[in-house]
This record gives structure tokens, sequence and C-alpha cells, in this order.
């Protein structure tokens, strides 16, 4: 199978997939296809260079970044060993999978919460153990809607989320969300939220931490979840909530409900 | 590049040569981000997009060069404050990086 029909198997299967291309510099127009798994096929031109670059493109498909790089023919990286050589620049492009929202609890914040995921890109799980709740009549706009418990969700897919995704539990339920708490936080999934009032909040605190939940872990969770713009409907909230995930990608200083206190409504 | 495919293939079956134009970089404002992607076939057929309509044009000029003739890799920038790249330049001001490249992997 050529490079290019590796390529775009991948591409196809929803698979994630980098090309690394040497874009000046030595070898310029060579491609190494890289997956989490490491290089697949093709070579820059040097064997430690190849490695090299398979490491950083395996790190930047974990964030689902597209970037450009600079190296020694060798693979160098560090000022000192670049000093003095010819630089290889190499355009690392990245091919994800869309991001996944797994949304636990089927009401209809759940809803609202889809729609706007889905205009943002991701691929949106709506979780729910009730059977007559977790329909695909009520979620038309989901692209999976599955009947069970957060626990065996987490056992299944719990590994294969990354910074990208998030989870949102709108559950207001302790049966459902102290494992759905409990099963997020052991992921390495990028956001957390949580809904309910400062009050149910408080007391979801002391259930988790009888459950062996520690206070550094509790700083992932964004609960109250949203950013504080006043939103009251549903959709409104899945703005605030929306909202509030991109902020924490970025960085951003966007006032977050936690970090504030009084009432959420006012 | 996703987006891509199905053309693709059908151009490489039908024995096409092929460029493909990918964004690397973008300065200031751009309309499409690293890893848009365009492709040209030897034709000057087109598929897909790196910009909002602004450099596509001279991309297919600067492909089909390539294609007849060195078939060799190359770095392109458009959006530069001078009269030539005027002729070129994005409307929302920005300098777009782009790598064009023979689909011959």
């Amino acid at each position: 199978m050529s490079l290019y029909e590796q390529f775009a198997q991948r591409v196809r299967e929803n698979l994630p997939v980098a090309l690394a291309s040497v874009i000046d510099g030595p070898h310029i127009g060579s491609l190494l296809l890289v997956t989490p798994e490491g290089a697949q096929g093709g070579t820059l031109g040097n064997a430690e260079l190849d490695r090299v670059v398979a490491r950083d493109t395996q790190g930047e498909l974990e964030a689902g970044r597209t970037s450009v790089r600079h190296y020694g023919p060798q693979g160098q990286t560090t000022p000192e060993d670049l000093h003095n050589t010819p630089t290889v620049r190499v355009f690392i492009d990245t091919f994800s999978p869309p991001p996944m929202m797994v949304i636990f609890g089927a009401v209809d914040f759940t809803a609202a919460l889809a729609r706007v995921a889905k205009v943002l890109g991701y691929h949106v799980v709506v979780c729910d153990a009730r059977e007559v709740f977790a329909t695909r009549r009520r979620f038309p706009m989901a692209d999976e809607v599955l009947v069970t418990w957060p626990t065996p969700l987490f056992t299944e897919r719990g590994a294969r989320l990354t910074q990208r995704d998030a989870v949102c539990i709108l559950t207001h339920d302790p049966k459902f969300d102290v494992p759905a708490v409990i099963g997020a936080l052991a992921t390495n999934v990028g956001y957390i939220g949580v809904m309910g009032s400062r009050k149910t909040h408080a007391k979801r605190v002391e259930r988790l931490i009888e459950a062996g939940v520690t206070a550094e872990q509790m700083q992932r969770l964004m609960s109250p979840i949203g950013l504080d713009i006043g939103a009251r409907t549903p959709e409104e909230t899945a703005i605030s909530i929306c909202g509030e995930i991109i902020a924490r990608r970025t960085g951003r200083g966007a006032p977050s409900l936690r970090d504030g206190d009084g009432p959420i409504h006012k | 590049m996703r987006d891509l495919l199905d053309d693709l293939d059908r151009w490489k079956a039908q024995g096409k040569p092929i460029a493909i134009a990918r964004v690397i970089d973008i300065e200031g404002s751009g309309p499409r981000d690293p890893g848009a992607a365009m492709a040209v076939n030897g034709d000057g057929e087109v598929i897909g997009s790196v910009s909002g309509g602004c450099v596509e044009g001279a991309v297919v000029a600067e492909a089909l060069t390539i294609l007849h003739g060195d078939n060799q890799p190359r770095l392109v920038t458009f959006g530069y404050s001078d009269d030539e790249a005027f002729a070129v330049g994005l409307t929302c001001g920005g300098i777009i990086h782009l790598f064009i490249q023979p689909l011959t992997w």
C-alpha cells in the first residue's frame, strides 16, 4: 500500500493520523506517516530525524494541533545543537477524529447542549441508565444515545478521552453523578463539568470525598457548570457550558460560576 | 484534505498528475487554518480551497507550473504589501504560507 493509500484509509476510518513533511531544507517534500502508535511509513531522510519528528507528531496528534517545527538534519532540537547547521522545517499536519462530548443525564438541558456541541463539531454521546428517557427520538441530534451506567461506559471508552474531549454531567442524581465524576476523573479528559446549584455541589463534594476523591482531583471539576453569563434556559445554559469549555482550552479569563459566590441566578 | 480524498482517488486512477497545496502558516488574520488544502490536476481541474477565494487562482498557476515543469515542491507566500502580491493579496490583510507538492507518494 502506498503512503497515500495508508493515509486515506486512516482518514476514512476516522482514525487519528498525521503527515509530517519537510517543507524547507534537505529532502524537501519527503514525508513521514505517523499514528498515535508511532511512525508507520516514509522517511524524512535520516533515521534520528524520523524518530524525533515521530515523537513530536504523536504529541501533536494527542493535542489535535497542526504546526511547523524546526530541527537539525539529524533531528537536533536544542539551540546549541542547531547552531551552524542547516535547519529542516517540518510541517506536522494532523488529522484527528472529531472531539467527543459525553453528556450524562437525558434531560432537557441535554438536548440543548447536544445541539450546541454539534455546531462546535463534537461527536456527541448521550448516556442515561433510564431506558424511557435515553431514546434516539428525544435526542435525534446526538451521534449516540446509550442506555448504560457511567462505570461501564468509562471502562469501554475512558482510555480514548483526551484533552480535546469533554464530559458534562447533568443528572443531578447522586446514584449517577458520583460514578460519573469518579469515572471521568480517571481519564485524561480535558473538561469535566457537573451541573447543580452550589448547595447540590457541596453535598456532592461530601459524597465524592467519602468515595475517596482527593481535593486535588476535585480541582478538575467545573461545578457549578458554565460561565457566569446569566443563562437561564436550557439553550442559554448550553452556550454558557460550551463557552466555558472554549475558555478553559484557550486559557482565557472568562468568569466561571465556580470562581464566584452567591446565587447563580440574580 | 479529508474532503479531497474521493476526487484524489479518481484522479489517481485516471493517472493524472496532481499537486496538493496546503496552508502551513497564517500571519495576522486568515480565512482558513493551517491544514486547509486544495488540489490541482494536470488538466487544471481544482478541488478544495486554501483561502476565501483570494489566492486560489494564483495557487492553480503555481501548481501547474510545478506539474508542467520541474515537479519540485515549493513554499509560496501570498499577502506581501508590494504591487505584485497586491494582485493576489488576502482581503483580510493577513499573510498566508503554502506548501505546494506533487502527489507522488
